[in-house]
């Protein structure tokens, strides 16, 4: 079992939060002509630290930017999104 | 080496069946080979053996980081089907079934192919006619299926909940009889056999590091055992190909993901058929040695780990007993993880990429073992003509570009939900 820090509500169980994905994507402006396939489609899929994106969705309902380890699921750090962890 | 065969068993009995050899030699590398397979999976032993047998190309390698079959090959439940709607997938995984249907003898191996059926369960009069649309398609393409009512499949899977009480009343199902399983270990053993005989090379303990490329041509790989060139490579690296792709300095619309399965305690024989819950994501077939074999969604988190959290065991066992209600008095034996290569359409990636003479087969998601033969060859007929069988065109890693993905599910580009 995994537990997130919620910066919000402090650690919880995973099964409160839904993986959102990849937090390091950022979208591109509105008009501009590149950037679009990349965001929706490509990833870095790394192993190892990944920021990434959880939804505390039966807590706060807020976003958490967490890193964590795809090779071993350690939680590395959380926050909120756009800080520290992100 | 000799071939297998009753006689050669009834032969050691004489000998107290002290004749058998090796199944396949345990070479070193040579410095170059006309063509490399990185990966000694299903599919890169496969794809090593059609282009042995069919092209004419002996003079290869495959090279694996640790042993045949260690991968999502030896993880998986065996699910073999090819009920699928897009035309995209359809015929390839079409072709993927007819090769299972005669490779035992092609193999001169075992892989104990078992037809049994598949049996998508329905539990509403949507899901119904979603499954009457569905095996049309599969029927207008030459495929097997069949629409079950309530009482046929009562028939076919009677330990399925019928009563008042059913959380998800059964309404039906969507057969495919010629569907079934195969013995996961047998499908990479006997091809590496069989590739082996023809004088392909398989070097286990070999993890490749690196992949040279020169001008945009590809002109070998780097090893935990030294530098191989070679002029042609394929990567059938499942969970790992977005590494593998990345030291060639390309990104892909690929994550990695975990996905567990179970077994249980043995029974004697309970369920001759595989049969998917049509209400939640649960799948069920019984092994030859009597254990349940089951599964569900994946974990949902990107994962490399090959191993799972007990949340996800919970709720598979949930979606069981409610389908199942006397499974809940069974243990469970063992529950382990792999690391699947999910896509953003959930359909494969077969083809050419950017570098010349790199070729990529990947993206196999959940659904990467019935594949295996057919995988295999039309991932020969890539790399031996250079260009896409009119069987992977549509499965292509340009699609994403274009935008002419193959989304059976209409889920969506996010690889978790496919
Ligand atoms: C729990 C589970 C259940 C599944 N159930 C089904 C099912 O019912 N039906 C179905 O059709 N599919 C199923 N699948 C999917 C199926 O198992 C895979 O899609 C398929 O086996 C992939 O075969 P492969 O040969 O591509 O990969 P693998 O068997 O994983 O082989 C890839 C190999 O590449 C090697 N490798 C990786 N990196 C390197 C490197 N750098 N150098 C050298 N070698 C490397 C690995 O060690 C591995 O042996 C399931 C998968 C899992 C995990
Ligand atoms: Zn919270």
């Amino acid at each position: 079992m995994l537990r997130i820090d919620c910066p919000w509500c402090g650690p919880r169980d995973m099964v409160e939060f839904t993986y959102v994905g990849d937090g390091t994507l950022r979208r591109p402006e509105i008009g501009a002509e590149d950037g679009h396939f990349d965001y929706v489609y490509l990833r870095d899929n790394p192993k190892g630290p990944h920021v990434e994106i959880w939804r505390h969705g039966v807590g706060c309902r807020r976003h958490v930017a967490v890193t964590r380890d795809t090779a071993t699921h350690e939680m590395l750090a959380t926050g909120k999104p756009g800080e520290g962890a992100s | 080496m000799g071939e297998y065969s009753v006689w050669s068993v009834l032969r050691g009995g004489l000998t107290g069946q002290t004749h058998w050899k090796r199944a396949w030699r345990d070479p070193d590398p040579k410095p170059a080979y006309d063509a490399i397979i990185v990966g000694g999976g299903g599919h890169g032993l496969a794809t090593a053996f059609y282009l042995a047998k069919l092209h004419g190309m002996t003079n290869i390698a495959v090279l694996e980081k640790g042993w045949v079959g260690g991968g999502n090959t030896g993880r998986n439940t065996t699910i073999v089907r090819s009920n699928y709607m897009l035309e995209g997938n359809a015929h390839f995984y079409e072709k993927s079934l007819q090769l299972w249907e005669g490779l035992s003898q092609e193999l001169n191996y075992n892989v104990m192919f078992s037809q049994r059926g598949v049996l998508n369960l329905a539990h509403s009069d949507a899901q119904m006619d979603g499954y009457a649309r569905r095996g049309n398609a599969m029927r207008l393409n030459g495929i097997d299926a069949e629409l079950l009512t309530r009482e046929q499949v009562r028939a076919w899977a009677p330990m399925c909940d019928f009563s008042e009480r059913a959380r998800f009343p059964i309404h039906g199902g969507l057969l495919q009889p010629r569907g079934g399983t195969a013995r996961h270990d047998a499908v990479a053993w006997g091809f590496a056999r069989a590739a082996d005989r023809l004088g392909v090379d398989i070097i286990q303990n070999c993890e490749v590091t690196g992949i040279d490329v020169v001008e945009g041509r590809v002109t070998g790989v780097q090893t935990s055992r030294g530098p191989i060139k070679a002029k042609k490579v394929g990567l059938a690296v499942a969970g790992h190909t977005t590494q593998l792709a990345q030291m060639a300095g390309l990104r892909l619309p690929i994550e990695s993901h975990l996905l567990q399965a179970m077994v249980s305690e043995p029974l004697k024989p309970w369920i001759d058929c595989v049969v998917t819950f049509g209400a939640g994501h649960f799948y069920i077939s019984q092994s030859d040695k009597g254990g349940l074999v089951f599964g569900g969604d994946l974990d949902g988190y990107n994962s490399f780990a090959q191993r799972g959290n007990l949340p996800m065991v919970e709720h598979v066992v949930q979606c069981g007993v409610a389908l199942m209600p006397s499974l809940k008095r069974l243990r469970l034996l063992r529950h382990w993880g792999g690391v699947m290569d999910m896509t953003m359409d959930g359909s494969p990636i077969i083809g050419k990429t950017p570098v010349e003479g790199l070729y990529l087969n990947g993206g196999w998601c959940y659904g990467g073992f019935k594949a295996t033969p057919g995988s295999g060859w039309v991932f020969a007929y890539t790399m031996a003509q250079d260009r896409p069988h009119e069987l992977n065109a549509a499965l292509s890693l340009d699609r994403f570009e274009r935008g002419a993905v193959l989304d059976e599910r209409g889920a969506g580009p996010t690889p978790g939900w496919h």
